[in-house]
């Protein structure tokens, strides 16, 4: 059993928790990820490592709930247990001197994307920030973020925030204004990943993506989590996940992301019955 | 003695047509009666095949006179000694290419059941209120780390333990077992079974940390920093594709994908369980061993209407065994040999929904020493199907080699040991099973961890490598 030391809601429907994982906190690097299951029926999801803390054991994930198991992974809180937590797993990201960097989060790709511009301004790059959300109200962790790089846009797409648009249209700005960007980093939701992509390929910006396809074992085993990059095959959980954006193959991996829309569903609907029926709502069935 | 019946004593098993909609276990078992009269056909012959042919070499003769007799209880501890998880080699060793394969009697008539008695002896014990416990030697002080708990790694925990060192086995999967866990299905070896075995070796002391994957939590060479000894045994667990176009679309799995959802994660009680699994009408499996096999027969308890077996060499080449073949026979699944899949087909969503094949024909024997399947020239045809499994094979997982420097593997990925000690070109480290000769058989996973297990010892009782 690994336990919740401090679970924290950061917007509607995202909440952070800090786990005792001194083992895979001492390890951990940028771009690694864990995979976790809540309890014996559950299955194995795969979340990246936020942040780290090696010198209390602590290891920091941010979760959106999207489905029955993040869902259900929300109803937790400090003190409980999580049956199993693996990691920390993936390649972690190439940190080195580019000169200046990008690093573009969307929605709960922020808290992804924020040890990667840590370690990047660590190593002496000129770092800028880009982070959209919705609205306002999803706003993630601006404050942390806005410590660790140079300078920090913060945008949403219905301009609620007083800053209306896409992480895109905050990168063409960027690049407008006659910055030399030695390198993109993106972490968002797969479609916002393909558009920044495509954006940085037209200007030649060496660009790093962190996928996120369905996974298993995520130990090389099983083989769901493969993407295509550069017309060859790769699995995303040992190669990966973080790969050159102008070679991934995103339609393909937004098609693979919905294998399962019909079990998803279902799953959702028992669990909500669950939880409004017994009201213990740890199974959902 | 009486006269010996030539044929053997059948084992009872469900019938196909209900098993087929059932992931419980097909074959009952022997009934102490069914038992003493198999074991009774044993000639205990002076210089025995059975032991000859058996990659542990286990006292064939010594535990089935006991069952004769009826002595179970003396059957079982002369199992114990060399062989610790009797209950799942009973059900998945190749016996009639190994022990049954040479057994004295078999040249006469069916040779004894020997596979089935060592199933009987085990679930035997399993009903009893306390099990055979194995002498454990004095405390030698030594701390032994073994990195994967399949057959091959489970062996050495065993063996090593029992002469007093203390080992602690690392598990990445939040299970241990192996492909015994992952891979092979409830209907022919029921998870409760390697729960069992597993707890054997875990009550004579061995420690087992699961969700640990080395080579990212620690190195091999940390993992020597505080053993004494490493032993390797990580098994072929990457799998392997065709590339052949549409391999990615939806639908389309590995075998080890498909299994692994199914057993370890019992995605065949979805939703009570969370992980969900496709239910396909119409399965495609691809290949011809013992994992296609599991995935056929397991594509049909999910519900499949149709499941196709497409393997490019005839039905004399397939290297499943002839049980698992027969059973797949006759719980109705297809087959369509000298046939190799070369591309898939599918809908505006990236579903699959065909797959095209050719005819193959069996041309000069290749390195294997089998007949070289070679397509027919425009023999092209399509099979309509919702699901594909790709059951080709799979190479040794690159995790360990990749962060062991000093760690010799050869071209295929597999780790290079001396066979007759198990070690490899890394001193005081160890390696066996799968990951040492590719996928393999949970015998001769066993028959290495008990190689290295007698060269570990030396070397840690003499300091000579
Ligand atoms: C390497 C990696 C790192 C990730 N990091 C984070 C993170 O830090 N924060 C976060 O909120 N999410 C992260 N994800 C996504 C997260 O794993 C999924 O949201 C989660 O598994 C969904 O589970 P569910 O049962 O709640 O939803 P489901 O009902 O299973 O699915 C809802 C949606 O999530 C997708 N999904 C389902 N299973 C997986 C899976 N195993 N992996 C990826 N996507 C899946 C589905 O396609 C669907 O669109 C990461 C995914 C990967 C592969
Ligand atoms: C579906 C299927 C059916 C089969 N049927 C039969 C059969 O009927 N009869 C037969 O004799 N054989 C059969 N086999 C083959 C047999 O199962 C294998 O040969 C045998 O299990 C190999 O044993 P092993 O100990 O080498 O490795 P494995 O059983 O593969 O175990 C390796 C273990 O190491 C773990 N591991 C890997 N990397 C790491 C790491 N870095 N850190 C920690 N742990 C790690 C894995 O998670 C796994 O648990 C079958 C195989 C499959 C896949
Ligand atoms: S070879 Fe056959 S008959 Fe002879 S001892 Fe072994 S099992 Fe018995």
């Amino acid at each position: 059993m690994v336990k919740i030391l401090k679970k924290s809601i950061l917007a509607p429907g995202v909440k952070r928790l800090e786990l005792d994982a001194p083992e895979i906190a001492r390890k951990a690097l940028p771009g690694q990820f864990v995979v976790l299951r809540i309890h014996e029926e559950g299955e194995r999801i795969p979340l990246t490592i936020a942040d780290a803390r090696p010198d209390e054991g602590v290891l920091v994930i941010v979760f959106q709930e999207v489905g029955k198991s993040t869902m259900l992974l929300g109803t937790l809180n400090d003190g409980d247990g999580i049956m199993d937590l693996i990691g920390p797993l993936g390649r972690p990201t190439e940190i080195e001197r580019f000169g200046t960097v990008v690093c573009v989060g969307g929605g709960v790709g922020t808290p992804e994307i924020y040890p990667v511009a840590r370690a990047l301004r660590q190593a002496n790059n000129r770092v800028i920030g880009i982070i959209g959300f919705r609205n306002r109200e999803l706003i993630l962790m601006e404050e942390e973020m806005r410590r660790v790089v140079d300078e920090l846009i913060v945008c949403t797409d219905d301009g609620s925030n007083g800053n209306k648009g896409l992480v895109t249209d905050m990168l063409q700005q960027v690049i407008d204004r006659g910055e030399k960007i030695d390198r993109c980093f993106a972490v968002g939701p797969v479609i916002m990943m393909k558009m920044v992509s495509l954006l940085t390929k037209k200007y030649g910006i060496p660009t790093i993506v962190s996928l996120n396809p369905i996974m298993l074992d995520a130990t090389g085993m099983c083989g769901v989590c493969r993407v295509e990059v550069d017309g060859q095959t790769k699995f995303a959980c040992v190669d990966g996940p973080e790969f050159d954006g102008h070679k991934v193959n995103f339609d393909l991996l937004m098609a693979r992301l919905k294998t399962y829309v019909n079990e998803e569903r279902q799953a959702v609907e028992l669990f909500r019955q669950a939880q409004t029926g017994c009201g213990c709502g740890r199974r959902g069935a | 003695m009486a006269k010996i019946s030539p044929k053997r004593t059948p084992m009872k098993e469900q019938a196909p047509e209900v098993r087929r909609h059932n992931f419980d276990e097909v074959p009952f078992g022997y009934t102490p009666e069914e038992a003493k009269v198999e074991a009774q056909r044993c000639l205990r012959c002076k210089k025995p095949g059975c032991v000859e042919g058996c990659p542990v070499q286990v006292d064939i003769p010594g535990f089935i006179r006991h069952i004769a007799e009826g002595n179970f209880l003396e059957a079982m501890k002369v199992m114990k000694r060399t062989n610790v998880l009797p209950a799942i080699c009973g059900r998945v060793c190749p016996q009639e290419t190994q022990c049954e394969g040479a057994c004295v009697l078999g040249k006469k008539m069916e040779p004894v059941a020997i596979g089935n008695l060592e199933r009987f002896i085990a679930d035997w014990e399993a009903t009893q209120p306390e099990c055979v416990m194995c002498e454990i030697q004095p405390a030698t002080g030594k701390k032994v780390a073994v990195i994967g708990s399949g057959p091959a790694g489970l062996t050495l925990a065993g063996d090593m333990r029992k002469l007093g060192h203390e080992v602690t086995i690392f598990e990445a999967l939040h299970k241990p077992g192996g492909v015994l866990m992952y891979g092979i299905p409830e209907f022919r070896l029921p998870k409760a079974i390697v729960e069992r075995e597993v707890n054997f070796v875990r009550s004579m002391g061995v420690r087992l940390e699961l969700n640990y994957v080395v080579g990212k939590l620690k190195t091999v060479d940390e993992l020597l920093e505080e053993f004494d000894a490493v032993f390797i045994g990580t098994g072929a667990g990457l799998p392997l594709f065709m590339n052949i176009p549409g391999e990615n679309y939806l639908g389309v799995y590995s075998a080890n994908e498909y299994l692994t959802r199914s057993n370890l994660m019992k995605a065949y009680l979805f939703p009570q369980y969370d992980t969900p699994i496709v239910k396909g009408k119409n399965v495609a499996v691809v290949g011809g061993g013992n994992v296609a096999m599991d995935a056929a027969r397991t594509a049909l308890r999910l519900g499949a209407q149709r499941s196709i077996l497409i393997y490019r060499r005839s039905r004399d080449e397939m290297p499943a065994r002839a049980a698992e073949i027969h059973h797949a026979e006759e719980e109705g699944v297809e087959f369509q040999l000298l046939t190799n899949p070369v591309r898939y087909i599918a809908d505006e969503n990236g579903w699959v929904r065909e797959v095209e094949c050719i005819r193959m024909e069996l041309g000069e024997p290749d390195a294997s020493g089998r007949r070289r399947p070679v397509p027919v020239p425009g023999s092209e045809f399509r099979i309509p199907v919702d699901t594909v499994v790709i059951a080709i094979g799979n190479s040794p997982n690159p995790l360990i080699p990749q962060t062991t420097p000093g760690l010799e593997v050869s071209k295929r990925g597999t780790i290079v040991v001396d066979p007759d000690t198990g070690r490899t070109s890394k001193r005081g480290v160890f390696a066996g099973g799968d990951i040492v000769t590719g996928a393999a058989t949970v015998i001769l996973a066993m028959g290495a961890g008990r190689i290295a297990a007698r060269s570990m010892d030396e070397y840690l009782r003499t300091g000579r490598w």
